[in-house]
C-alpha cells in the first residue's frame, strides 16, 4: 500500500492515515465491510452507538427516502455494552488495525459514565465519541445534548472516569449549537463531533399516516451538508478543540470544503447505505481533488477559511 | 454481496402493473434462491430491494410492479441501460430433505418461487406451486411455472381463476400433499399459512430498508432466536423463529 502524507492528520495526538471515518450507526461494527474490501485504507470507524443495556430499538419501519437524504429511526438498536466489548471490538480488530472510536449513548448521566468507564479500559478502543444527539430515543439521547447545562454535565462526568480522549457528539437541533459546544470545550471536552442528524418526518399521504413508526425521525444525507458546514465553521471558530465534520459527505470535494471550514477530520454517513464503497472511493479520491485545488497536505488546510 | 454493473436485456411488461426485466451481468454473487438485489436509481436517493426471479451465469431475471416513483423509473427503462446493483443479498431459501415442497406465491411474492422451484425439480422433488391474485388480469407465470413441471394451483380473490378466495383456499380445496413449505407474498398470506399448515416452512418478509446490506439497522425483527436483519439474515426466516 502506498502511504500518502498527504492526507494524514492528527486528532488529539492519535494518528490518522487520512481524515475519513465511517459514521456510527452507519458502517454496523465493521465487519459486514470487511467482506467487502480492507477497511484498513479507512483513517479510523466510529462504531454503532452503544448503550448500558441491549437495545432492539423503535418499531418497524425505520427507514424514509426524502428528496436528497433519507430518514432514520433506528432507535439506538445495539447488542448493550459488555456484549461490544466482548464480541464486536475483538471481531472488528480481527480485520482494522486502525484507531476505533467507540459511540456511546445513554439515558441517564448513570449510563453515560458506566459505558464510558468500562470502554475507556479497552486497549482496542482509541477515541469515545459521546452522543448526546440521538434524535430517536426519548428521555435520553438529544434530550442532554439540546442544552448547555446539560451537555456540560454529561461531559464533566464521562472526563472524570476517563482518560481517552473524549468527543461530543452535538445535535444540529438546537437554537445555538455555539453555546453547546462552548460549554462541552469548557467541561473538558477533547473534541467535537457534528452534526448529528435533523429532526425530520414524512407521511405517506395514500395512507394518510407517518413513514417511519416512531412518526419523527432523523434526517440525514447529501441535503444536510450546507447546514453541517455552517455549524463546524461557526463552532470551529469559537472553540479550540479539534472537530470531526460530519453530515452529507459524499465526495473528496466535501471533504476538503468541510476541512476548511473547520474539521480536522470527517464522517461519511447516511452515503455509505446507497454506496457501500463511498468511503473508500472519497479516499481514493482525495489526491486528485487535491492536486486540483493545489492542497499539499489536508492539514494545511484545516480551517483556513475565516 | 458485490457491487456490479449490469445491462438490460429486456423489459416488458407481464400484467398492467407488473414488469419482467432481464439483466446481463456477473450473477456470481447470488448463492441461494430467495435472495434479492439492490438497484441504485437516477435521481432517487436509496436503492430499490427486488427479489430475485431467476438467473444463471450472466443472467438475472427479476419481475417487479410499478408502485412508486422508483418502480415507475424502471419501468421506462429501455434494454442496453446500464444499472448499478448490489447482488447476492440476503440468506435465501434453504433447501433441505424434504420429499414435496409446497411453494405459495401471492402477487409479487410469486417470482422468488420460480428458481426455488427449478432448483427443487432438478433434485427430482414432487413439487407443488400456489400462486395467488386478486384477479384473472393480473395472473402471470402460471405457465412459465408449468412448463418447468411443477404441479400449479391458482387462487383468485374473485374467482375469476382457480379456486376461489386465498392460497389457503386453494391448498384446502385441492387436498394438496405436502411435508414441507416456502411461501412469499403479503403478510396476511404468510400469517395464515403459518396458521393453517401444520407442516414446517419458511417465509420470506419484507420490511422499507435503508442500505440492504445489515449496516443500518433500518430493517430489524425480533424473532425467537434474537433480533435478524430482514436485509442480512432474512429474508427468509423459518416457521418456527417467527413472532407476529
Amino acid at each position: 500500500m502506498v502511504i500518502n502524507d498527504k492526507l494524514s492528520v492528527e486528532l488529539c495526538g492519535i494518528h490518522l492515515s487520512n481524515p475519513i471515518i465511517p459514521a456510527s450507526g452507519t458502517f454496523g461494527f465493521g465487519t459486514e465491510m470487511a467482506e467487502l474490501y480492507d477497511i484498513n485504507i479507512l483513517g479510523a470507524i466510529s462504531i454503532k452507538g452503544t448503550t448500558r443495556e441491549a437495545r432492539f430499538g423503535n418499531p418497524t419501519p425505520r427507514i424514509a427516502e426524502c428528496e436528497a437524504g433519507l430518514i432514520n429511526s433506528v432507535g439506538l438498536q445495539n447488542p448493550g455494552i459488555d456484549k461490544v466489548i466482548s464480541t464486536e471490538l475483538p471481531n472488528l480488530r480481527k480485520y482494522f488495525r486502525n484507531p476505533i472510536i467507540a459511540n456511546i449513548s445513554g439515558f441517564s448521566l448513570d449510563e453515560y459514565v458506566e459505558c464510558c468507564k468500562k470502554i475507556n479500559d479497552e486497549e482496542q478502543v482509541e477515541i469515545i465519541e459521546v452522543n448526546v444527539s440521538c434524535p430517536n430515543v426519548h428521555n435520553g439521547g438529544m434530550a442532554f445534548g439540546t442544552s448547555a447545562e446539560s451537555a456540560a454535565k454529561v461531559t464533566q462526568a464521562v472526563k472524570d472516569v476517563t482518560t481517552k480522549p473524549v468527543f461530543i457528539k452535538l445535535s444540529p437541533n438546537v437554537t445555538d449549537i455555539v453555546s453547546i459546544a462552548r460549554a462541552c470545550e469548557d467541561a473538558g471536552a477533547d473534541g467535537l463531533t457534528l452534526i448529528n442528524t435533523l429532526l425530520g418526518m414524512r407521511i405517506d399521504t395514500a395512507r394518510r399516516q407517518p413513514i417511519v413508526a416512531n412518526k419523527m425521525g432523523g434526517f440525514s444525507g447529501v441535503a444536510i451538508f450546507p447546514v453541517a458546514l455552517r455549524m463546524v465553521y461557526q463552532v470551529a471558530n469559537a472553540c479550540k478543540i479539534p472537530i470531526i465534520g460530519c453530515g452529507g459527505i459524499s465526495s473528496a470535494n466535501d471533504v476538503i470544503e468541510m476541512m476548511m471550514a473547520g474539521a480536522t477530520a470527517i464522517q461519511v454517513g447516511a452515503e455509505n447505505l446507497r454506496n457501500p464503497y463511498a468511503c473508500k472511493e472519497i479516499i481514493e479520491n482525495l489526491p486528485t481533488a487535491m492536486e486540483k485545488l493545489k492542497i499539499d497536505s489536508l492539514k494545511n488546510i484545516i480551517g483556513i477559511v475565516k | 454481496m458485490e457491487k456490479t454493473l449490469f445491462k438490460i436485456t429486456s423489459n416488458k411488461p407481464l400484467t398492467k402493473h407488473v414488469y419482467e426485466m432481464c439483466l446481463s451481468g456477473d450473477t456470481s454473487a447470488i448463492k441461494h434462491a430467495g435472495q434479492f438485489i439492490n438497484i441504485a436509481i437516477d435521481g432517487l436517493y436509496l436503492r430499490r430491494p427486488i427479489s430475485i426471479c431467476d438467473y444463471s451465469e450472466n443472467f438475472l431475471k427479476i419481475i417487479y410492479k410499478v408502485v412508486g416513483k422508483g418502480t415507475e423509473q424502471m419501468a421506462a427503462m429501455l434494454p442496453n441501460t446500464t444499472l448499478d446493483i448490489l447482488v447476492g443479498l440476503g440468506n435465501g431459501f434453504s433447501i433441505n430433505n424434504c420429499h414435496k415442497p409446497l411453494l405459495v406465491g401471492g402477487g409479487v411474492g410469486v417470482p422468488p418461487m420460480y428458481n426455488l422451484a427449478k432448483k427443487l425439480l432438478a433434485q427430482g422433488k414432487q413439487v407443488s406451486v400456489v400462486l395467488g391474485f386478486n384477479t384473472q388480469e393480473e395472473i402471470f407465470y402460471y405457465n412459465e411455472f408449468v412448463n418447468l413441471g411443477a404441479n400449479v394451483y391458482i387462487a383468485t380473490v374473485d374467482g375469476s381463476v382457480g379456486t376461489k378466495g386465498f392460497v389457503t383456499n386453494a391448498i384446502e380445496t385441492n387436498n394438496i400433499d405436502s411435508d414441507y413449505f416456502y411461501a412469499c407474498g403479503p403478510l396476511s398470506m404468510l400469517r395464515a399459512l403459518y396458521d393453517k399448515l401444520t407442516i414446517d416452512g419458511e417465509m420470506s418478509f419484507e420490511e422499507r430498508m435503508g442500505c440492504g446490506f445489515g449496516i443500518c439497522m433500518g430493517c430489524s425483527c425480533k424473532t425467537k432466536h434474537g433480533n435478524k436483519r430482514i436485509c442480512k439474515e432474512g429474508p427468509v426466516l423459518k416457521k418456527e423463529e417467527i413472532i407476529w
